[in-house]
C-alpha cells in the first residue's frame, strides 16, 4: 500500500509543473500556512496544481514521507521539492522562486 | 516560556549548537482552527543561527532543525513550525 501511495505521489509530481500539497482548497485554504502558499503562486503568475491532504489521508502521510519533510504545504516544482511556506516566503522576497519559475519554463496562468 | 518551549530550545541546543536561538510560541495566534490542540503550546517560530547551517541549503537546514525536534513534530505536539535558519554573517 504505501508503495502504491508513494507511486501515486510521484506521478502527480512528476505530471505536473508546479504541484502544491495543501490542506484545502485555493478558495478555501484550511490553514495560515496554505494560504500563504497559495497567495505567493498567485503573485507569481504560474499555473499550478493543487492536493488537498485533508481529503486523502494516505497522501497526507506519504508525502511526508516522500520528500523527507514533515509538515504541509510542500511545493514541487518540475518534480523537485522546493519547501513549505516559510521557505516559499523567503524565496519570494528575495526574487529567487520567480528566477526558478522562469528558469525551469514554467508555464504562467492564461 | 512554556513546557513545549523549552523542549524545543534543549533539543535545538544539543543538536545544532547554536550561536543564537530564539523560540517564539505563536499558539495564541491560531486559537479555534483545526490542528489547535486546544492545551496552548503548539504553533512555533525558532530563530537560529548555526555554524550547521554553512553551505546548507534552506531544505537541508529545515530538515536539520526537523530531525533535531524529532518525535516532537507531531500534530499533537507541534503542530505547526516557521523555521528561520542561517549560519553566522547571514542576514
Amino acid at each position: 500500500m504505501d508503495d502504491q501511495v508513494q507511486a501515486r505521489i510521484g506521478g502527480i509530481v512528476g505530471s505536473n509543473d508546479v504541484v502544491l500539497f495543501m490542506k484545502g482548497t485555493p478558495i478555501f485554504p484550511q490553514c495560515g500556512f496554505s494560504s500563504t502558499a497559495i497567495q505567493i503562486l498567485e503573485r507569481l503568475g504560474v499555473e499550478f496544481e493543487t492536493v488537498d491532504v485533508l481529503r486523502d489521508p494516505e497522501v497526507r502521510a506519504g508525502v511526508k514521507i516522500f520528500s523527507d519533510w514533515p509538515t504541509v504545504p510542500q511545493l514541487y516544482v518540475k518534480g523537485e521539492f522546493v519547501g513549505g511556506s516559510d521557505i516559499m516566503m523567503e524565496m519570494f522576497q528575495s526574487g529567487e522562486l520567480e528566477e526558478l519559475m522562469t528558469d525551469k519554463a514554467v508555464a504562467r496562468a492564461a | 516560556m512554556g513546557a513545549r518551549a523549552d523542549e524545543i530550545e534543549r533539543r535545538l541546543v544539543a543538536a545544532l549548537a547554536p550561536a543564537s536561538l530564539t523560540v517564539i510560541d505563536d499558539s495564541d495566534d491560531h486559537s479555534g482552527h483545526a490542528g489547535h490542540s486546544g492545551e496552548g503550546e503548539s504553533h512555533f517560530t525558532v530563530r537560529i543561527v548555526s555554524d550547521a547551517f554553512a553551505g546548507q541549503s534552506r531544505v537541508a537546514r529545515s530538515r536539520a532543525v526537523y530531525a533535531a525536534l524529532g518525535d516532537l513534530i507531531a500534530p499533537d505536539r507541534v503542530h505547526a513550525l516557521v523555521i528561520e535558519a542561517h549560519a553566522p554573517g547571514e542576514a
